[in-house]
């Protein structure tokens, strides 16, 4: 899969290209930002650095709500034994708590750290762009 | 369980759609242009399929429901944290990791920390990581045989899978094709949810636990015999009895022959040895197997002891963490087009993931009623296998054990091909390339040397195995992507600490559980478990060895870090191939869509 790419790709047709001398697509301004960011001037090393971070805390968060939900859940069943005699219809609490919530919410942290992480990216690109 | 010829039947269906799949597929995109850009143009929806398809092993499949009839609530963490693992991996890894271009770990860790050498340490680990997974899944295929055709021993069952998985690789027809493991998750799905929706009707039909006279779920009772029980010892086994039983024994117990009708009485333990054969008489209460919970009561109760609590949290780390250090699995995240796809498919996962383990968890819970013999032995993990039959006795229950078992099979071949294809790229790669020019050598290697183990080493549960491997994923490469991706100062001795510290200790802990299985199991059970003390010292081995060597931080650290985390819009997405082929959109326009597979 991974092995003797090189040997094994053909020589590829030539083939006809369009050539242009400027992408009408895309706009001046994020060319030289995006080239800024390529040089690592201070100014891009900064604004990267805080972007890094938003990200990073956004998932540190979202992962602290998990570990808190899940952490707790083995010592509250240690410290309150008497939560496996409790029964909502008709099936235990604990099987609830352990073979159905833990999926929805695993999904919504999910859904809510995709929608943060973009809506973060596009703010970073709205500046850079400026 | 009698030869079920329906299963044998489903059994090479499964292998034979498989291998005209892939042989397929393989045809169609078959230079390697093909193969790495078209293959970038996956959707996320069925890319996500194909990334459960792979992901979904033995221990998914046969493991979960396994472990839930045997050990209760305490069993619901597995599937819980087999799917949490792709959170953790969408929160820090999968984004990031898709935009450095890195095709495999070994490839990571170079192009972040530039040395050669922490790339030839963790290819030690890929492949080290692949072949521990490797086992289970054979092990369970050899099982799963053995109990579809009792005639074959289990050595059989495993062989046949790693063979047809090493063939398929020699002759390209499972190069991983998106929709050949897209296909199997979809197959898998269906080969449990279909039986299981009609098990439970049948239970129902039965009239529930009462109907069928057998021990409430929640009674603080042992679960009872609904019918008259065979049970062949295949392994010498330590049975605990709650309540006083006479079963008919023919064989050796308490280093004692036995040979008739025999007394146990409440609160003893009991040896069984190999080859005996005990009968128990309908409605007569269930024996269990030594540190299993005997009554229901405690069965359906999470968390019994202070040692119990940290066994769990030690497994719930292990799981979290050690998906991301699944080889098979981070391969398949290169198929994106981009960092944000990366994302989606993740959450994709999630929710594919969430679907399948409804229904081992039933399957556990419903052969607590029908199947308790299981539990003597503690082979529980054939509960899967053997409830059909239980439940509806005849053509029935034929049918649907051969769907499961053919749904098994799938798992097995999906899974072991996918970690053969990744471990024998890495291993042809990093380690042989210079010394031999085939491929195949390194597949019968990543296919064969499993294989040998998985015939010397002795069974334990496939689910609690695979913990071990999570474990050693998450003790060598999760400190390493994580901290490398969100680090700065990382350095790649701090890294080559963490993976030698970190899964040394591992090793260790596997070492003695496996040397103690031979020798009368006297390994504590944290032991077999050791994430909660492995994966917090490789985190602060990686960092204290970093803060040592600050000096040896790359310099194009930046760039790199950039590239990783620049939104995708801003193109520094930098692949091997894009630079190479063009990018996989002007392919994509190129080739008239031949290739959106």
């Amino acid at each position: 899969m991974s092995g003797g790419r090189e040997d094994t790709a053909p020589a590829a047709r030539p083939r006809r290209k369009r050539v242009v001398l400027a992408d009408s697509r895309a706009p001046v301004t994020v060319l030289r930002t995006v080239i800024e960011l390529e040089e690592q001037t201070s100014w891009a090393e900064e604004v990267v650095r805080g972007f890094i971070r938003t990200q990073f805390w956004t998932a540190v968060r979202l992962a602290g709500i998990v570990v808190v939900v899940f952490g707790s859940l083995p010592l509250v069943f240690f410290l309150v034994p008497e939560l496996s005699e409790v029964s909502v219809a008709g099936v235990s609490l604990p099987w609830l708590l352990l073979g159905v919530m833990p999926f929805p919410l695993l999904f919504g942290v999910g859904y809510w750290y995709n929608v943060l992480a973009e809506r973060h990216e596009r703010d970073f690109v709205d500046m850079v762009e400026k | 369980m009698t030869l079920n010829l329906w299963a044998v039947a489903g059994i090479a269906l499964v292998g034979l759609a498989t291998f005209s799949l892939g042989f397929r597929s393989s045809r169609l995109a078959s230079t390697t242009q093909d193969f790495l850009v078209a293959r970038r143009t996956v959707r996320s929806r069925r890319n996500a399929a194909a990334v459960s398809g792979e992901y979904l092993s033995a221990a998914s499949f046969l493991g979960v429901a396994g472990l839930v009839l045997k050990d209760g609530a305490d069993a619901l963490w597995y599937p819980i944290g087999f799917t949490a693992g792709y959170l953790a991996l969408m929160l820090f890894v999968a984004a990031p990791l898709r935009r450095s271009g890195a095709y495999t770990l070994p490839d990571f860790c170079e192009a972040r920390l530039g040395s050669r050498g922490l790339r030839g340490l963790s290819t030690g680990f890929v492949v080290l990581i692949g072949m521990l997974y490797l086992v289970p899944q054979l092990q369970g295929a050899g099982m799963t045989l053995h109990q579809v055709l009792p005639s074959a021993p289990t050595w059989v069952g495993a062989a046949v899978v790693a063979v047809v998985v090493i063939v398929n690789v020699f002759g390209g027809g499972m190069r991983a094709i998106t929709v050949v493991q897209a296909f199997q998750y979809w197959l898998k799905l269906f080969a449990i949810a279909a039986p299981t929706f009609v098990m439970c009707a049948l239970f129902i039909g039965d009239g529930g636990v009462r109907g069928l006279d057998a021990t409430g779920l929640s009674e603080p009772l042992p679960p009872r015999f609904t019918s008259a029980a065979v049970v062949r010892v295949e392994t010498d086994v330590v049975v605990r009895v709650d309540e006083s039983v006479r079963p008919w024994a023919s064989g050796r117990i308490d280093n004692a022959p036995a040979n008739g009708h025999s007394y146990w009485s409440a609160g003893t333990t009991h040896t069984v040895e190999q080859g005996t054969e005990l009968r128990f008489a309908a409605g007569e209460s269930v024996p269990v197997v030594e540190g299993a919970p005997t009554d229901n009561q405690s069965w359906l109760r999470p968390v019994s002891g202070s040692g119990d609590l940290l066994t769990t949290y030690s497994l719930i780390l292990a799981l979290f963490l050690g998906t991301m250090g699944l080889p098979h699995v981070l391969v398949r995240f290169y198929t994106n087009p981009d960092g944000r796809a990366a994302r989606r498919t993740t959450l994709h996962v999630l929710l594919l993931l969430s679907l399948f383990y409804v229904f081992p968890m039933l399957i556990g819970a419903l052969s607590r009623v029908y199947t308790p013999e299981l539990l003597v032995t503690g082979t529980t993990d054939a509960a899967a296998l053997a409830l059909p039959m239980k439940i509806a006795p005849g053509l029935l229950g034929q049918i649907l054990g051969a769907v499961t078992a053919a749904g098994a099979f799938a798992a097995f071949l999906s899974t072991s091909g996918g970690l053969v294809v990744s471990v024998a790229g890495v291993l042809y790669t990093d380690w042989l390339k210079r010394w031999f020019r085939d491929f195949r050598l390194a597949s019968g290697i990543a296919g064969g040397v499993p294989l040998a183990l998985a015939l010397v080493l002795k069974q334990g549960d496939i689910s609690m195995s695979i913990g071990m491997t999570f474990a050693l994923g998450a003790s060598t490469f999760c400190p390493v992507l994580v901290l490398g991706i969100w680090w700065r100062k990382i350095t790649w001795i701090g890294a080559a600490a963490g993976m030698v510290i970190g899964g040394g200790l591992v090793l260790a802990a596997l070492g003695v559980t496996i040397f103690s299985r031979f020798t009368g199991d006297w390994a504590p059970e944290y032991l077999q478990q050791p994430a909660l003390v492995t994966v917090p010292v490789a985190f602060l081995a990686v960092v204290i060895m970093s803060k040592a060597t600050q000096s040896r931080i790359p310099a194009d650290t930046n760039r790199i870090r950039m590239r990783m985390h620049a939104p995708d819009r801003l193109g520094f997405i930098r692949d091997r191939d894009i630079a190479r082929f063009g990018s996989a959109a002007d392919r994509t326009r190129l080739a008239n869509g031949r290739h959106r597979r």
